[in-house]
């Protein structure tokens, strides 16, 4: 909490410093997504193929990003960045944090995990525009395709011997093409994005498993659609398939499902009330994540997102 | 959760995406025909686009990021062929008799971000004429392309 209090400082400053120091720079409004909880820009929980920060075509770019999303069981919250150039080529880092107090009721099967255990995901991202305009070509069908890597370290401190168990690695890249179109007529703006990658839990409970095949990454499909109210304002919706690495391993320990993952969606909001800044507010289900110990609930919850750019 | 049960989900999520999709698209689609004379109806005819350009080209000269660029131009020939332009693809009963665009911008060395710049401009003064944004929508939608006319170098 503590880090995420001088993130959210940092963000601050950093963000009136960039107003103050560098002239106007030049996307439409919106057009360079929010911040992803991957980092990447896109929507809240899918990378997409534009280009974050407000730089366009021979400018650089920053955004800064907080995100907050409480779950039954866990919370999520996120701090990140990333830098632009020349509407072409997209750098981010984030760190997600993830409250998994509720976790220490593995220690009935004879881990330690400690009390009020967080798991911290960091992610290292590149995304490269790839072909198309997205925004202004708007006589064409033609998609604006990016392509991007995530690369993914995830550092689960007293629960990483229950992941070691289940034959989950702590690290790995994912990759990911993406296609983006703002069908402007209607207002619409449509993504897919696939994804290549063995992560469970986008990562937060690692990499693959022990069980056959799992840990070898496989491609799922991602799915967008928002609708401009305004210039300022879109509506959205979600969805975004995940691997379901650690069930059968989990089975095998007389889990059952325990240890299943599902798809993820969201419905979102996002308010653009100028360049500088946007909120994001959604109402997103991760489904299950690790139901063994959350009495098989869903995890969903409201979520609010804060990005600063230029 | 079997198998079943998951895509049951997932089949249950991708339907609430489409029907979200459709239930905001298709009320626009209908909403369209509303106005008798389409798009050119929903301007204001030419009364309004003449009124809306006047304005526009106010916030042009106005828009510190831009208004160097037509520190040249005779103001009212292009307010007089951005009204035709516009007039033009809104479907109205007028004929563009300006130069090619692509000659226009010449030399001129126009960014993107001084295309988006006259784009916000122009969505200023199509809210401050009161035009509805799915009409605002589908003007822009028209002129966007003349990005790559416009902008040099071209994308």
């Amino acid at each position: 909490m503590k880090k995420h209090g001088i993130w959210m400082i940092a963000s601050v400053a950093c963000s009136l410093w960039m107003g103050a120091v560098h002239a106007e720079t030049g996307k439409l409004l919106l057009t360079g997504g929010v911040s992803s909880v991957d980092g990447a820009a896109g929507g809240g929980i899918s990378p997409w193929a534009l280009v974050g920060t407000n730089a366009t075509d021979g400018e650089a770019g920053l955004s800064v990003g907080v995100s907050q999303l409480p779950l039954p069981d866990y919370r999520l919250t996120t701090a990140g960045l990333a830098v632009a150039w020349n509407n072409r080529v997209e750098a981010s880092f984030v760190q997600q944090d993830f409250n998994v107090g509720v976790a220490t009721q593995l220690n009935a099967l004879g881990f330690g995990v400690a009390s009020g255990q967080h798991i911290r995901l960091n992610i290292v991202g590149l995304k490269a525009r790839l072909a198309g305009e997205a925004i202004l070509d708007s006589d064409r069908w033609m998609p604006q395709i990016a392509a991007g890597v995530l690369y993914k370290q995830t550092d689960s401190g007293t629960i990483r011997p229950v992941l070691e168990f289940l034959g989950a690695s702590s690290e790995g890249v994912e990759a990911y093409v993406a296609a983006s179109k703002l069908l402007l007529k209607d207002s619409v703006l449509l993504n897919a994005t696939l994804r290549y990658t063995n992560a469970n839990q986008g990562g937060l409970l690692g990499f693959g498993s022990s069980a056959s095949g799992a840990s070898t990454p496989r491609c799922v499909p991602e799915v967008s659609a928002a609708y401009l109210l305004s210039p300022q304002l879109a509506l959205g919706a979600e969805v975004r398939f995940n691997p379901n690495n650690l069930e059968a391993p989990g089975a095998n320990a007389n889990l059952g499902a325990g240890l299943a993952a599902d798809n993820w969606a969201d419905v979102f909001v996002a308010w653009a009330p100028s360049k500088h800044w946007s909120l994001t507010l959604a109402y997103v289900d991760l489904g299950r994540i690790l139901p063994a110990i959350t009495s098989n609930k869903n995890q969903s919850g409201a979520y609010l997102g804060v990005q600063f750019a230029l | 959760m079997n198998d079943t049960s998951m895509w049951h989900r997932a089949v249950t999520q991708i339907s609430l995406v489409c029907a979200l999709a459709a239930a905001l698209v298709l009320p626009v689609a209908a909403e369209t025909p509303a106005s008798p004379n389409g798009l050119y109806g929903a301007f204001g005819g030419r009364a309004g686009i003449h009124a809306m350009t006047e304005d526009f080209v106010g916030r042009l000269l106005a828009d510190v990021r831009i208004q160097a660029q037509f520190k040249d131009t005779k103001l009212s020939r292009l307010k007089e062929k951005l009204e035709e332009q516009i007039c033009q693809a809104v479907g109205g009963p007028c004929t563009y008799t300006g130069d090619p665009m692509r000659e226009v911008h010449q030399g001129m060395r126009v960014t993107t971000a001084d295309f988006n710049a006259l784009v916000e401009d122009l969505q200023a003064a199509m809210e401050a004429q009161g035009i509805p944004f799915t009409s605002q929508n589908a003007l822009l939608a028209l002129l966007a392309p003349m990005h790559r006319e416009i902008v040099h170098p071209a994308p």
